[in-house]
């Protein structure tokens, strides 16, 4: 089994490449990308529609398996990992966020929050307060009873973040966190986030198309065009401040 | 994941989609009532026959003979090189070892003697019978136009409906008269005994002589005497009883088939033992030298059931006896009812296969629906053995519910089949039967049918929702 050594990096993709046989045509949703995360970086991945952002953020977070590369998390390949290793990594390891915020409908805030728990299979007499720590973070905690069709785009979003979090996962992969939201939520989002960065010590790995955001909160910012890798640079400009405000 | 959380998301699931669910549930429910009818026929026509024939005496009873007796039955002759058995006597001391075996009711011996009956002056030939008290219970005598015995050692007598006939056109009108039973009485002479008691017997002043006319056996002689080598013997000496005769029947009921005959006057058995009539194997005790111990021809030992048959003959052989039961018949009447009841479940399994399709496409159908549900719990971390379970366990819920419901619809249509049958069989003057029985093990096992079946059923959607690519799902719409 091939692990890293190197625990400064929280994911790390060697030469991966993920790609799709569409009749006669071979898609390379993304190709040859070597990518490292290093433990608590907030790193967004740039790129048009059908770049292959979504695709590689999906292979990190234990969803999909490359092709041909590897990808090193918790220390161990996740190409080597069973389906059983993998569901316990996205379990344990991974919090996820997507655009269309993907709560269950009928189901309220706190029992989609307490979802993760139920897989994870934490003790009944835990759950309740884990989930309203959760809620509380994302300022939520006054709408536990309610269902997602209740809420704002941006309070589901929240609720969302407050699903992927409730299992005190070391990473967060948000898939267009802010797509389906208007901008003033989206930055309200973006904030939680850099806010979630910092004060947990969290890596996180956005997929975004909104450059200015991922500008403004991301330290590091990594473009992608054809599934290719075309820029990868530490985000000089990030406002800081934006946390705070 | 926990089962109880299992549970609950499955339940919830269910209860999302409430009509389809819903009507999936009566479909099995359909399959269970159809399967749980058609077997509780079965089950009540095996018990309406196996009562009927347990009434009949034939197959929960094993007859014991001496092995000194004639064999029969359609054995074969006795294979000459064997060596020879010998038999203990057939006495009352073999009867209370009889008694004491497990699951025997009752043993008692078979009492039949043909002998004379006066009534209105005239003398007419019967067989007569003993008949056990146990007979009052068993439900043998439900068809008697009169009653039955008012105890066990009434001077009483029950009429074979074609012999009162013989007595009188109109048989009914004989209920409450009397009757006399004239019979030979065998009196045990032993050695010593034998000498002192013959002047007496010989005056016995209650004794009447024969006086009867040509219908009376051939007993013209007052007393008969008989000695053997050993100088042991016994007299006979004539006697007779006034019996009421309280009841008359179709045939006799439990004739069973150790005697020589329907009987056609039938009496209390213990009256019919303190009579000490003498019987057809009593010369030949004489003759083999058993003398004054009086021994029984054969014994009717009565078990608690038919399936108790085998062992008790086993135990009884190996004291020494001759048995016979009619095993072998009650073993095909099982066999028969085995594959009566075999074709009634298998009709009765067509809804319910029927209402597994109905499970299949209802969770096929909750795959396609819920498609991206299952991507986002993937996400989450669900395994696919997770999701397998979900789908698996709302099978089971479909088919417990369904059980359930299934055995109360299964019930009420025996209910109303039993009702109707009665009905019919009231209009035809039959007494009214329970054609219809559902046992708690075929409520147990139809529920735990209908249990397997969907989770069977929802084996294969299951797996395929496992199968599912988490990032495929997500992006389904």
């Amino acid at each position: 089994m091939t692990t890293t050594t190197d625990n400064s990096f929280a994911v790390r993709a060697a030469s991966v490449s993920r790609h799709y046989q569409m009749g006669a045509a071979l898609i390379r949703a993304v190709d040859d990308i070597s990518l490292e995360i290093r433990s608590g970086e907030f790193l967004a991945l740039l790129g048009s529609s059908g770049s292959g952002k979504s695709t590689l953020l999906n292979m990190m977070a234990g969803l999909d398996r490359p092709t041909s590369g590897d990808i090193f998390a918790q220390g161990r390949n996740l190409r080597e990992m069973t389906p059983l290793e993998l569901a316990r990594y996205r379990r344990e390891a991974v919090g996820m966020v997507f655009q269309s915020f993907n709560l269950l409908p009928r189901m309220t805030l706190e029992e989609n929050v307490e979802l993760p728990l139920r897989l994870a299979e934490v003790d009944r007499s835990e759950r309740a307060g884990r989930v309203r720590e959760a809620l509380e973070r994302v300022r939520l905690e006054k709408r536990l009873a309610h269902r997602p069709s209740e809420l704002s785009g941006g309070e589901q979003q929240r609720a969302a973040l407050a699903r992927a979090l409730v299992n005190r996962p070391k990473l967060l992969f948000a898939d267009e966190p802010t797509g389906n939201l208007d901008s003033a939520t989206g930055e309200e989002i973006m904030r939680l986030l850099a806010e979630i960065q910092h004060s947990l010590g969290m890596t996180i790995v956005m997929v975004t198309h909104e450059r200015p955001l991922a500008d403004r909160f991301a330290d590091r910012i990594a473009a992608l065009a054809d599934g290719k890798l075309v820029s990868d640079g530490i985000n000089e400009g990030v406002q800081r401040s934006e946390v705070r405000r | 994941m926990k089962s109880s959380d299992l549970g609950e998301l499955a339940v919830r699931n269910l209860r999302e989609s409430f009509l389809r669910n819903s009507l999936t549930t009566l479909g099995v429910a359909v399959g269970i009532a159809s399967l749980v009818a058609m077997l509780s026929l079965g089950v009540g026509l095996q018990e309406l026959a196996s009562k009927r024939l347990s009434q009949s005496g034939l197959f929960d009873t094993v007859v014991v003979m001496s092995r000194a007796n004639v064999r029969g039955f359609g054995r074969p002759p006795r294979d000459d090189s064997a060596p020879k058995q010998t038999s203990p006597p057939l006495d009352a001391a073999a009867r209370k070892e009889m008694e004491k075996l497990p699951n025997v009711v009752e043993v008692y011996p078979q009492i039949r003697f043909i002998t004379e009956a006066r009534f209105a002056d005239a003398s007419y030939s019967a067989i007569v019978a003993g008949v056990p008290d146990s007979a009052r219970t068993s439900g043998a005598f439900d068809g008697i136009d009169g009653r039955f015995f008012s105890s066990a050692t009434a001077d009483e007598a029950i009429l074979q409906v074609e012999f009162a006939k013989d007595l009188s056109p109109q048989p009914s009108s004989l209920l409450g008269k009397d009757l006399v039973l004239r019979y030979a009485e065998r009196q045990a002479l032993g050695p010593q005994a034998g000498a002192n008691d013959r002047p007496v017997s010989d005056a016995n002043g209650a004794t009447k002589p024969n006086t009867s006319g040509a219908k009376s056996n051939d007993a013209k002689s007052n007393t008969a005497k008989t000695t053997d080598a050993a100088g042991s013997g016994f007299s006979i000496v004539p006697r007779q009883r006034k019996l009421r005769i309280v009841g008359i029947v179709e045939t006799e009921p439990a004739a069973g088939f150790g005697g020589f005959g329907s009987g056609r006057l039938l009496i209390p058995l213990q009256v019919a033992e303190t009579l000490r009539a003498a019987q057809a194997n009593d010369l030949r005790d004489i003759v083999r030298g058993s003398g004054s111990e009086s021994t029984f021809a054969s014994l009717t030992v009565r078990v608690n059931k038919p399936s108790q048959v085998e062992a008790i003959e086993t135990a009884i052989k190996g004291m020494g006896f001759s048995t016979f039961s009619l095993l072998d018949a009650t073993r095909n009447l099982r066999i028969f009812f085995a594959v009566f009841d075999l074709l009634l479940a298998i009709f009765g399994s067509l809804a319910l296969a029927v209402a597994t399709l109905g499970i299949v496409n209802t969770l096929v159908m909750a795959i396609l629906e819920r498609r991206r549900e299952i991507g986002i719990l993937k996400a989450l971390g669900a395994a696919d053995r997770d999701v397998k379970q979900l789908f698996f366990v709302e099978a089971g819920v479909m088919g417990l519910l369904g059980g359930f419901l299934g055995v109360g619809f299964g019930w009420l249509i025996g209910q109303a089949v039993t009702f109707g049958t009665n009905v019919y069989l009231k209009q035809q003057n039959l007494p009214p039967a329970h054609v219809f029985s559902v046992p708690w093990w075929l409520v147990l096992g139809a529920i735990g049918f209908g249990v397997i079946v969907s989770l069977a059923a929802g084996l294969y959607p299951a797996s395929r929702a496992a199968r599912l690519n988490p990032v495929e799902a997500l992006r389904y719409e």
